[in-house]
């Protein structure tokens, strides 16, 4: 985490842009007196001394073009436009900071980094939503995370911002820190609101949303530890601002984990619209000189590209559903001319069969289909018939689950079969991979 | 309504209609294994997807609510396809072993499977097993046949009441589980046996016994509780196999209690009585009919001769059918007895024509109740569910009680108190009412008596829950309290409430027919089971009846059967309690015999014998006929039980229930005496009549009960019990072991009757398969 630059661009070329990690830079970030000394909590101040409608706010949010920073991309405006302020009754406001996919950790540093501007971001969404108690989920594999985010509830409440009547308003709202036990599936927003609730991590069948039941049955939202943690800096600027930073559709700016074979890992937050060879050179370039060979662009549910198509894309919504991905979560997998794609399927493979949360059949039962035909091709005991089969499993998992998760865990099986069948075909006539040093 | 399109038929349904409930209505059929109309909606089988237009992908039509306008598809290639692909994906990792599953036949996987699934698969992968757990001696666990729809889990804790199975683990790993090799404790386990849509839970009694195709299905009910829960019985070979709940929304819903789902088992015990049994010289000897009934005459008639019929005492159980009953009602009449009454567990003998005062499925609607002195879960296993679902619902539950026992509901309130007091607290509640409302009270033994009557809290509270409920209140009163002495002085102050609120009030009494024999001899001037006793008596008959097993005043009882000259026992078991008894005829079991019951809720329903008597066994109204033809007693000429209702019936072609009636001078209400010590006599759901007692499955955990006293440790120090205390139990003076619980009410002292097998096996735990 030494990768922000805090240089400001005016000229239109897209570069980095520390926005939700703006303290990361600076010593002692995580305190809330650094984060005031940047002009921390002015806004949520502003929004309660001048009694700021709701309807402003998310009229403001809405012209940011901000969208959901967890994977779906869904307009934060409109989401939050869905839980309306005037209905009485106790509401919750959740962010979502089980971040479990492989190659994702941007939010980890956030909540290191910068856990202010979440609690900023959580109170202006409570003070819209008219939610008065909010929760924040950490993934369950980060407990340091779990206690300095604590410590900063503790600092944020002494300094008057978290409470009752804060800040001489009449604006009550309490915030609790949530350690998860680490399953993937409670990411997914409504095994998140079961967990919560001290059930097993299980999604609900929707209709009906959060946004009418969720937590207790009562009307929850959640979003995104980064989405949160942008909003303060719109109220601050202007949604116009935010927008400017991004491109059209894609406003603001994005943390991409990246990871993989790059010299130089990390978390990059740029702005949306960078081409992505220049991210690539962000983070040192690909390692030890090799090239190349396919990048998965936001995370394992989102489909694989080839490495020519990545090298014209650029790094926001539009661009990467041009090349037949999507940003998703924004972890960036590299992966050089060394990397078998076989093994690369089994392991991700194996994640989803061993994450699946085993609620609904297609899911449960598919992906430990996937893993085995997988592990078998893998063992040089594959059948040409096999890749024909991994692709009908994995389609007639896709559209029938009750969460998302059935059709993420396909998405991979369908990518790299359709990008490097080649490969495939020579492992299970061969019996081994055909990239060199990999059957040792 | 709104107007929607299932596979191209435009039909009109209420709001809020899934497509499931819909099509179900239309008849067309939708596969499913995790939906069940009873329960909660899970979705997660996802066998039942279908198409619905303007929908990017397949919606579950469980969980689907239908909007105006909606087009569905319930039969297109697409949804085939889906259906096709689920199968496949729910049958790789199922063993596939119909041929050794006691499931097979009778299987919705199967039957789903060779409807919608493939003939051959694709998966050649190793299979999932799952270990097997115990989850004691009724269900059988084959958990690698499950397909984990949840229906079990769903079923304990929704209907149940307690959470006692879950899915454990994750993804392929998930696993239905009970907690920590606990045993499965609800009352009304068994059901999970016919929700499971696999092999995975199956009857423990009736594994590997039958196939479902060998079985002979026949209507019946349930006499084991006075809901009369409608089953139907399997037959094999003239012998029943297993029991299942009929449907029937008003009574069992689609629910049977493990009570009636396993005392079948009693049916074929060892101790069944198969030939009549006379004693000559102190000793037992098998004889036919012809020479048992000669011997009864020899011993009765110089009676009747003598005009002296009123010395021969009748006892007949509270489960015998209104024919049975007619007939021993009949047969004491011809001999010009008084002597006659079902009422064996009841300490007070005032109270007639009461009942459940309100249909069974209105309990579920009620907004207030205040159940008096009930062992709900014991006693009605099945119909506590109906107060589950009101406790759940919007209502609210008050009790009175001798113990704080544990719903499994919510319970607002409670009052625990002595047996003695029930009628103390009830009047407080009344006085309550009149500090809060103007009421008229129209029995002077109870105005005068309020006036020293204090008003608490509690009291206040239960009667101003009563006034809010708005005529959706109720008063229930429980077995504690009408077997208690004072039952007529609870009910009288009960009905004062109820009359004054406008709300219900009614009995929750305990045998299966009792309504239906209190009908019978209402308006017969008789005497009571305790005067008849108490009387000299030159000859006792008893029918279906247990000797002092069945009977509150056990020691009343064997010494009445000391002292007369000759005692008769009609009944379809032989045991020791049978010891002071002169002859013993064989009587079928009421799967064996035909008959009339009428329930709690007077609804009376005619049921056929399932199987041929054992042995020499004879219906009881067949006995009781030919007895009276013995005696040469005029009119009794009946061909079939359904002559005998027809004489019941007269001109009328439905039962006329009489007005309820008690006796309003009401004893004196007060406190009871600090130094005097309530007994608590109860009786465990399977201990309850003889067919129960011998059922084998019922009583494979009894050795995990004690046979102890409670008392609340506060009575153990006043009255200086420290080890044992003696009670008066099935007509013997025993010592019970104290153990202390503060649980029970002060001034009480609660014990079981004794339990049918105290060598039972200790649960043996994670024995897989056993």
């Amino acid at each position: 985490m030494s990768n922000i630059t805090t240089n400001k661009s005016m000229d239109g070329k897209k570069k980095p842009f520390p926005l939700c990690l703006q303290t990361a830079g600076l010593s002692n970030p995580a305190s809330i007196d650094t984060y005031l000394s940047i002009g921390g909590y002015s806004a949520i101040k502003k929004i309660l001394k001048e009694k700021i409608s709701p309807e402003t706010l998310i009229n403001e949010i809405k012209i940011s073009g901000l969208r959901g920073r967890g994977g779906a991309g869904f307009p934060t405006g409109l989401k939050w436009s869905f839980m309306s302020n005037g209905t009485k009754g106790d509401k919750y406001i959740v962010c979502n900071s089980d971040e479990g996919e492989p190659g994702t950790f941007k939010d980890r540093d956030i909540i290191r980094y910068n856990p202010h501007q979440i609690i900023e971001g959580m109170m202006i969404g409570a003070y819209i939503m008219g939610a008065n108690v909010g929760y924040n989920y950490i993934h369950g594999e980060i407990w340091q995370e779990y206690l300095s985010f604590e410590d900063a509830i503790d600092e944020a409440k002494a300094a008057g911002f978290l409470g009752k009547k804060i800040q001489g308003s009449a604006f009550n709202f309490d915030l609790h820190a949530f350690h998860g036990y680490g399953a993937y599936i409670c990411g997914e927003e409504t095994a998140l609101i079961e967990s919560i609730e001290g059930k097993k991590g299980q999604p609900r069948f929707k209709p009906p949303f959060p946004a009418t039941y969720g937590i207790y049955g009562k009307p929850t939202n959640v979003n995104n530890t980064e989405t949160f943690a942008s909003i303060p800096w719109i109220i601050n600027n202007g949604g116009q601002a935010f927008l400017d930073l991004g491109v059209p559709n894609s406003g603001g700016t994005k943390i991409f984990s990246v990871s993989g074979h790059v010299n130089n890992p990390g978390n990059f937050e740029i702005q949306l619209g960078m081409p992505f060879e220049e991210l690539l050179s962000l983070a040192g370039g690909v390692w030890k000189g090799n090239s190349l060979k396919a990048v998965i662009p936001g995370g394992p549910s989102t489909p694989l590209v080839k490495a020519e198509d990545m090298m014209g894309a650029t790094m926001d919504y539009d661009g990467l559903s041009k090349i037949g991905s999507s940003l998703g979560a924004g972890s960036v997998i590299i992966m050089d001319d060394t990397t078998c794609m076989v093994q690369a399927l089994k392991r991700l493979s194996y994640f989803f069969y061993e994450e699946s949360c085993g609620q609904c059949t297609p899911c449960r039962e598919g992906t430990g289909w996937i893993y085995r035909v997988i592990k078998r091709i893998v063992n040089g005991e594959g059948k040409i018939e096999d890749l024909a089969l991994l692709k009908d499993v994995s389609q007639k998992v896709s559209g029938r689950t009750i969460c998302a998760l059935g059709d993420a865990a396909a998405v991979p099986v369908l990518s790299f079969i359709k990008h490097f069948e080649d490969e495939f075909r020579y492992y299970i006539r061969h019996g081994r991979s055909m990239i060199k040093g990999e059957n040792d | 309504m709104i107007k929607v399109k299932i596979n191209g038929k435009e039909i009109e349904v209420q709001p809020k209609t899934t497509i499931i409930e819909a099509a179900d209505k239309l008849g067309i059929d939708i596969p499913r294994f995790c939906y069940h109309k009873k329960l909660s909606v899970a979705a997660n089988c996802r066998m039942c997807l279908v198409e619905v237009k303007k929908f990017g992908k397949p919606l579950p039509a469980c969980a689907t609510q239908l909007m105006d306008g909606m087009e569905i598809s319930t039969n297109s290639k697409s949804v085939k396809d889906t259906q096709k692909s689920i199968m496949e994906f729910l049958l790789i990792n199922h063993p596939l072993d119909c041929p050794i599953c006691d499931q097979g036949g009778e299987c919705d996987l199967q039957d789903t499977a060779v409807a919608y699934g493939a003939s051959k698969t694709r998966y050649t992968e190793e299979k999932r097993v799952v270990f097997n757990k115990n989850i004691g001696p009724l269900i059988s666990t084959d958990l690698t046949r499950c397909i984990q729809c949840t229906r079990c889990v769903r079923f304990l804790k929704e209907v149940g009441g307690v959470m006692e199975l879950g899915l454990v683990g994750r993804g392929e790993h998930a696993e239905i589980s009970a907690y920590v090799d606990k045993a499965v404790g609800s009352e009304l386990s068994g059901n999970i046996i016919d929700l499971c849509p696999v092999g995975a839970l199956t009857s423990k009694p009736f594994r590997y016994s039958a196939r479902t195709w060998e079985l002979i299905r026949r209507p019946s009910i349930s006499i084991h509780d006075s809901l009369g829960s409608n089953l139907e019985f399997h037959i094999k070979d003239h012998k029943v196999m297993r029991a299942l709940p009929k449907e029937n929304e008003a009574i069992n819903e689609c629910w049977i209690s493990d009570r009636d789902r396993y005392s079948y088992e009693g049916l074929n015990h060892k101790d069944r009585l198969q030939t009549p049994m006379i004693k000559v010289n102190k000793s037992w000897k098998a004889v036919d009919w012809d020479e048992a009934f000669e011997f009864i005459v020899k011993k009765i008639k110089p009676q009747i001769d003598k005009n002296q019929g009123d010395t021969i005492g009748f006892l007949y159980s509270p489960q015998s059918s209104i024919e049975e009953a007619f007939l021993v009602n009949k047969i004491a009449d011809a001999l010009g007895s008084c002597h006659v009454d079902y009422r064996v567990r009841q300490d007070n003998f005032d109270l007639k024509g009461v009942w459940l005062g309100c249909p069974v499925e209105d309990i579920e609607k009620l907004k207030t109740i205040v159940l008096i002195g009930s062992n709900i879960r014991s006693e009605q296993p099945l119909m506590a569910n109906r107060f589950r679902k009101m406790a759940h619902a919007e209502g609210k539950i008050f009790t009175i009680n001798s113990y704080e026992d544990d719903l499994l509901m919510p319970v607002t309130d409670r009052i625990i108190c002595r047996p003695s007091d029930y009628s103390y607290e009830l009047l407080k509640i009344l006085k309550a009412l009149t500090t809060l409302r103007k009421l008229s009270i129209n029995n002077h033994y109870v105005e005068s008596q309020m006036k020293a009557i204090p008003v608490d809290g509690k009291s206040l509270a239960y009667a101003k829950a009563l006034i809010k409920a708005k005529n959706m209140g109720s008063i229930f009163i429980g077995q504690n309290a009408l077997n208690h002495k004072s039952a007529n002085d609870i009910y009288v102050v009960a009905k004062i409430i109820g009359e004054s609120l406008n709300i219900n009030v009614g009995s929750i009494l305990d045998a299966p027919n009792i309504v239906g024999l209190d009908m019978l001899s209402h308006n017969l001037n008789k005497s009571n089971t305790m005067n008849m006793l108490e009387s000299k008596l030159s000859a006792l008959i008893t029918v279906n009846l247990e000797g002092a097993k069945d009977i509150s005043c056990g020691k009343v009882l064997t010494e009445a059967l000391k002292k007369s000259k000759f005692n008769l026992a009609i009944t379809p078991y032989s045991s020791d309690a049978y010891a002071e008894f002169d002859c013993l005829l064989p009587m079928a079991t009421f799967t064996e015999s035909s008959g009339t019951y009428i329930n709690i809720a007077r609804q009376d329903q005619s049921i056929k014998a399932v199987t041929k008597p054992l042995g020499k066994a004879r219906p009881a109204w067949k006995i009781l006929r030919v007895l009276a033809n013995y005696l040469q007693i005029d009119g009794f000429t009946y061909e079939s039980s359904e002559d005998i209702k027809k004489e019941i019936l007269g001109n009328n072609t439905s039962f006329n229930f009489p007005e309820e009636s008690t006796n309003e001078k009401i004893k004196q209400i007060k406190p009871g005496g600090q130094g005097s010590l309530d007994h608590l006599h109860l009786v465990r759901s399977q201990d309850n009549d003889m067919i129960v007692r011998r059922a084998d499955a019922l009583h494979a955990l009894d050795g995990n009960w004690l046979d102890v006293a409670r008392v609340n440790p506060k009575t153990a120090v006043k009255f200086k019990l420290k080890d044992s205390i003696k009670v008066d139990r099935e007509g013997e003076e025993i010592s019970l072991p104290i153990v202390e619980d503060e649980k029970i009410a002060t001034n009480t002292v609660c014990y079981y009757q004794k339990l049918t097998s105290l060598t039972g096996t200790k649960l043996e735990s994670n024995k897989a398969g056993s």
